[in-house]
């Protein structure tokens, strides 16, 4: 057990680094995985066959195993951080698609009648009526996202994506020795850490952008 | 309109200048066998509460959010203050109309003041005259500015939130008001008391408000005009609340009043619009002989003692003057009861004198001055006229419209 935390110790700065990459390319996929999923979402709740269609898709990613994925990446974007966004980006979306048109969809329709009734257009309608009431759902979907993606994003350190990922493969190319398990237990470690960072922030960001009249 | 300016009763019912006009409106559904509406064709006079009232699925609310386009019509016009609006920008036409629903829609995520500014942000005020008009709307409703402006909906009764929306409605000073079914969700104590302060608003603001509701009572307490509608939102009666209860056109209105439209009647009219019956009366302090002549003279057992002032004092009989001969008139007999004012309702007269010693109610004026009493007689002569007048009411809209049916009335 000392043994671990001497490793912890010499490779401090390491491991602070490698979260911290973690951290951006995980923060960037969530952003990106969020702006798109929302987008998909406000354009598909309407109508019913849209919105099946992008449950569907956004869906069918997630069962394409991350392994596959990042390894399929290479010849369209090489290897580094740039496939790893993109295919984080693709597993993220579910969660907030499902989640804004459920969201959306729950809006009380009395509400939207009312706000209809005043005069306000589709746009002022969604925009000031219609997507701050559904926050809170999406921001669920949000966070879920975020977990997903923090454990997927060890996995892209196959093709040589930064993040914990790293320690973990290079724990599993010295199997039998004993840094492996050091390496591979630190990896996980850091993404449990990096893990419960995102949720907390993001816990605190959806709090602090839902209005307190429907908290 | 002739038919009822050329009455007697014109001055009461007359309508004023036309605000909303329905023109063959209709909305057919596809799919539909039967048109949800079906070419109606109603006027709307300025600054009159008009209730669209009918049994469930007769097309009331769907004429209604026509009104404001939020149902579009399959065919027909709408006529807004003059202008055809059956075309023109539907947000911009919302804007100059007020909305209220019956679950009113609040915006659960911004506050009393921000749900109030929603219009008013929309035409584009700026912001000092919005922020004054927040408080002189929350104090129309009675709901103090700076204790309910930052509150969120969900930190208000039931009752409160429905001032609000009300509020709300007014913000951008409307012409119009749509409601639908306002105060169908609100307990019947609150309902009364609401109902009541959305009048007195009304006496002050004077919009014109098509209202509706599918609660015959509210619509007889609430309406300047009923407009009683019958599937497909065809119009069984449009008239006022007095000449419906007492001239209901045909079964289909008579059935949807119900029994007791006699009573209901006599909510609508006061006692001062009916003839006073007169009675024996005697100033306090006359002598005893004098009282009993007077009883004599006529054909009531007994007579109203007056003070100086000519307030009700005592009820007097013959007996009472013979037992306690030496007693002055205000210590024998009984006190008078049942007092009423003239602005009172007959119900109210009724309910008075039924449970009174003598079975009459004593009408006072604003100072307490004896005017006249009602009796049973006189309510059912009020009802009786009141059934005369509106038949020959009827009638008279009957002459000039269609000469078929007059003749078939006259045959009766």
């Amino acid at each position: 057990m000392s043994e671990f935390f001497d490793f912890l110790g010499r490779r401090y700065d390491d491991l602070i680094e490698v979260g911290l990459e973690h951290m951006y390319l995980v923060g960037i996929s969530v952003l990106l995985s969020t702006a798109i999923g929302v987008f998909i979402g406000v354009t598909t709740y309407r109508t019913e066959r849209p919105r099946e269609i992008a449950l569907a898709v956004t869906g069918s990613f997630l069962t394409i195993p991350s392994f596959a994925l990042f390894i399929l990446m290479i010849p369209i974007m090489g290897i580094g951080a740039p496939p790893v966004i993109v295919a984080l980006t693709m597993y993220g979306l579910l969660p907030v698609v499902r989640n804004t048109i459920t969201g959306l969809r729950e809006v009380d329709q009395a509400t939207v009648e009312s706000a209809k009734g005043m005069g306000m257009g589709r746009t002022q309608r969604l925009v000031r009526i219609e997507l701050p009431l559904a926050w809170p759902v999406i921001v669920t979907g949000v966070r879920v996202t975020a977990l997903v993606l923090v454990g997927i994003a060890a996995v892209g350190a196959i093709v040589d994506g930064p993040g914990y990922g790293t320690f973990i493969f290079d724990g599993l190319a010295r199997v039998g020795s004993p840094a492996a398990i050091n390496l591979v237990v630190s990896g996980m470690l850091g993404v449990i850490v990096v893990a419960i960072l995102f949720d907390t922030l993001l816990a605190v960001l959806g709090k602090l952008t839902t209005s307190r009249g429907i908290q | 309109m002739t038919e009822q300016t050329s009455t007697a009763s014109s001055a009461a019912t007359a309508p004023g200048r036309t605000m909303i006009k329905l023109e063959g409106l209709g909305k057919q559904y596809p799919k539909e066998p039967k048109p949800a509406v079906d070419n109606l064709t109603l006027e709307i006079p300025e600054g009159e509460i008009v209730i669209l009232v009918g049994p469930s699925g007769c097309g009331k609310t769907t004429t209604m959010k026509m009104i404001n386009r939020i149902i579009e019509p399959t065919s027909g016009r709408i006529i807004l203050d003059g202008e055809d609006v059956t075309k023109a920008d539907p947000d911009q036409l919302r804007r100059k109309i007020g909305y209220v629903i019956q679950q009113i829609g609040l915006f659960p995520h911004m506050t009393i003041a921000q749900n109030i500014a929603t219009v008013p942000k929309l035409l584009g005020w700026d912001a000092k005259k919005i922020d004054a008009r927040i408080d002189e709307l929350l104090q129309t409703v009675s709901m103090a500015p700076e204790t309910y402006r930052n509150r969120y909906p969900k930190q208000l009764s039931g009752g409160q939130r429905q001032r609000v929306g009300v509020a709300r409605a007014l913000s951008g000073d409307p012409a119009v008001m749509l409601m639908d079914e306002p105060f169908g969700a609100i307990d019947p104590i609150t309902r009364d008391r609401l109902q009541n302060e959305f009048l007195r608003l009304q006496a002050e603001v004077r919009k014109t408000i098509v209202f509706v509701t599918h609660d015959i009572d509210e619509a007889i307490k609430m309406g300047d005009r009923i407009a009683i509608l019958q599937e497909g939102s065809r119009i069984a009666q449009y008239d006022t609340p007095e000449q419906i209860l007492t001239a209901p056109a045909n079964d289909f209105v008579a059935d949807f009043i119900g029994r007791g439209a006699s009573l209901k009647r006599l909510n609508l009219s006061r006692v001062r619009d009916i003839q006073l019956s007169q009675w024996p009366t005697v100033q306090l302090g006359e002598q005893p002989s004098r009282v009993l002549d007077v009883l004599r003279a006529s054909d009531k057992g007994f007579a109203l003692v007056l003070d100086e002032q000519r307030k009700p004092r005592r009820w007097v009989s013959a007996p009472d003057l013979q037992r306690d001969e030496n007693r002055p008139l205000d210590q024998i007999g009984l006190a008078p009861e049942a007092i009423v004012e003239p602005q009172a309702t007959l119900n109210d007269a009724l309910n008075e004198l039924i449970t009174a010693n003598y079975s009459v109610a004593i009408v006072v004026n604003a100072s307490g001055e004896y005017q006249g009493i009602v009796d049973i007689d006189s309510i059912t002569e009020a009802i009786r006229t009141m059934r005369t007048d509106a038949r020959a009411r009827a009638r008279v809209g009957l002459d000039e419209d269609d000469t078929v049916d007059e003749a078939a009335q006259v045959g009766r």
